[in-house]
């Protein structure tokens, strides 16, 4: 590969993606996640006659509170119970291409979980006449608001070898992040602008309304650095 | 490519896994760590792999710190840790390949090296198999084949025999053998056997310290005790038992004389010696001139067992 250093992300992508198709994690996690999503949005459009995919917008940013952290908590903590961590370790791989390798594996995942849902608009198109400009956008923030929830949760599988810890702990940073705008009434009006623009629902609402603003960006760009790397940081963490 | 550690110390709190700590390893050799469970062997090796750092002290592999190069460290570096990790949802050609590419392998090289290493490790059999579905002796030898995949100069391996049946260990001790021919190689046990099979040098590590360092010839003359004999003799039964001890005890060196059995004019005797005298020729000569038959003689050695005993349980 072209960048010295980065060379391993290949395998271990590779490696995490196989784990995930040749089991049934990948296949439940799409069935499920369609289920869900395409019950509502099924009866949005036959009972309420609504060809909109507002409620796909509203819904899966909560779907994702639980299904990120389910996908993301074996990626270290079952490496770190079997103690294959230590065979990881100790090649010559740096601990940032382990988590960039396992962080885009679980991305692909969500990505792939997400592609059949694109048939909504499809069918929409068939049906009415919908702008499809604030859907893919939509799309978009979806793709970042899932990335960041990966970062957390790959942190979160670093700091223990049990998933069922590494599934709550991820849980409740997401749920923190997804809630920050939610509670604005309850905090002084100092505090509320800060807090909205840390809230990552707020950021979400913006790019799925098909404003993709640099402050967005920004947002989620650097929400994404840090999370991974403090995922790396805390993998490096048996080195203290 | 040698190996080089000083003044090792990894302390857990207030505990001190590893005492200060410093040895070399030649290229070439193989090493034998020994020591009761929780001496300190898994935790230096995991710092020698770079695993974990120590509290205080330096490792050098071919003369690179390996806290400061890291990467070209591990490089060198083939490593088998304790309980032989796997990915059990893999097969073992994936695992290899995998294993391989870690190590910076590509393309045709990959292939190569996993040929070699299913034949070298004999693997033929089960290379399509799920890890999960293996016995732990080839389970053991895939953990062997992918700590050699990149054709390491420095071998650690942590109990390489570990859970093997006897055909098996002597397999992977004559693999390791002829490996440790061209490579440097580390190896723990807790079988002695196996150290003297196996190893030209030994460092028994007790309590987090260097205890014992040497072949396993030199550390068993050292640790020699007193010469101890045990003689089995045919004699008339004119002879009384007693006068036959008092007699064998009149001899050169010797120190005492123990009855161990009797029967049937048959009487096995101890015969305790001062260390370093070899009282066999004598008590021969005792015996013919006397007219008793000698069935039986066997002059004790000090195992390496013996050594180990006395050094960890001091």
């Amino acid at each position: 590969m072209a960048f010295p250093g980065l060379s391993n992300i290949g395998p271990i992508y590779r490696r995490e993606i196989r784990s995930y198709f040749n089991s049934p994690v990948a296949y439940v996690v799409i069935v499920v996640f369609l289920a869900i999503v395409g019950w509502f949005f099924t009866s949005d459009m036959f009972l309420a006659n609504i060809a909109s995919m507002r409620i796909v917008f509203e819904l899966v940013p909560l779907v994702f509170l639980f299904f990120i952290p389910a996908v993301t908590m074996r990626l270290l903590a079952e490496e770190k119970k079997s103690g294959t961590l230590e065979l990881l370790t100790t090649k010559p791989v740096r601990d940032g291409e382990i988590v960039l390798g396992k962080f885009f594996a679980a991305w692909t995942l969500l990505a792939a979980t997400l592609a059949p849902t694109l048939i909504y608009l499809v069918t929409m198109m068939v049906l009415g006449n919908p702008d499809p400009g604030p859907v893919l956008s939509g799309y978009i923030g979806l793709m970042f608001m899932g990335g960041v929830y990966i970062a957390i949760g790959i942190f979160a599988s670093s700091l223990t070898e049990n998933q069922i810890v590494a599934f709550i702990i991820s849980f409740l940073f997401v749920l923190a992040l997804y809630l920050a705008d939610k509670v604005l009434i309850y905090v002084p009006e100092g505090f509320v602008s800060t807090l909205e623009f840390l809230s990552i629902d707020y950021h979400f609402d913006n790019i799925a309304r098909g404003v993709i603003d640099s402050r967005n960006i920004v947002y989620f760009g650097s929400l994404l650095g840090f999370t991974l790397l403090l995922a790396t940081a805390s993998l490096q963490r048996r080195k203290w | 490519m040698s190996i080089t550690v000083r003044n090792l110390v990894k302390r857990y709190g207030d505990l001190a896994a590893i005492n200060d700590i410093s040895f070399e390893v030649k290229t070439g050799e193989i090493l034998g760590f020994l020591g009761p469970n929780g001496a300190g062997k898994t935790t230096t090796m995991k710092i020698i792999t770079c695993y974990m750092p120590p509290t205080s002290g330096t490792v050098e592999v071919d003369g690179l710190d390996n806290a400061e190069r890291s990467l070209e460290v591990r490089r060198k570096i083939g490593y088998l840790p304790e309980m032989n990790p796997l990915y059990h949802d893999m097969n073992a050609l994936d695992y290899l390949e995998y294993s391989a590419q870690l190590h910076g392998l590509r393309g045709a090289a990959v292939q190569q090296r996993i040929r070699e290493m299913v034949q070298v490790c004999g693997l033929e059999a089960v290379r399509h198999k799920d890890i999960s579905e293996m016995s732990k002796g080839y389970r053991q030898r895939v953990g062997l084949a992918q700590a050699m995949i990149h054709d390491p100069d420095v071998l650690i391996l942590d109990e390489p025999t570990s859970g093997l049946d006897p055909n098996q260990i002597v397999e992977i001790r004559t693999l390791i053998k002829q490996l440790g021919r061209a490579k440097t190689v580390v190896l723990s046990t807790h079988i002695l056997s196996e150290v003297q099979a196996t190893c030209d040098r030994v460092l028994i590590i007790h309590e987090g310290s260097i205890v014992a360092n040497g072949t396993p010839e030199q550390l068993q003359h050292d640790f020699q005790g007193a010469d101890t004999l045990t003689v089995e003799l045919k004699t008339p039964s004119t002879h009384p038992i007693e006068e036959i001890g008092s007699k064998l005890k009149v001899i050169a060196y010797v120190t005492g004389v123990a009855l161990d059995s009797h029967a049937d004019g048959v009487s096995r005797f101890t015969v305790h010696s001062d260390k370093g005298n070899d009282v066999r020729e004598s008590v021969f000569r005792m015996a013919v001139s006397e007219g008793w038959v000698v069935l039986e003689m066997h002059r004790r050695v000090t195992t390496l067992e013996e050594v180990f005993h006395q050094l960890t349980t001091a």
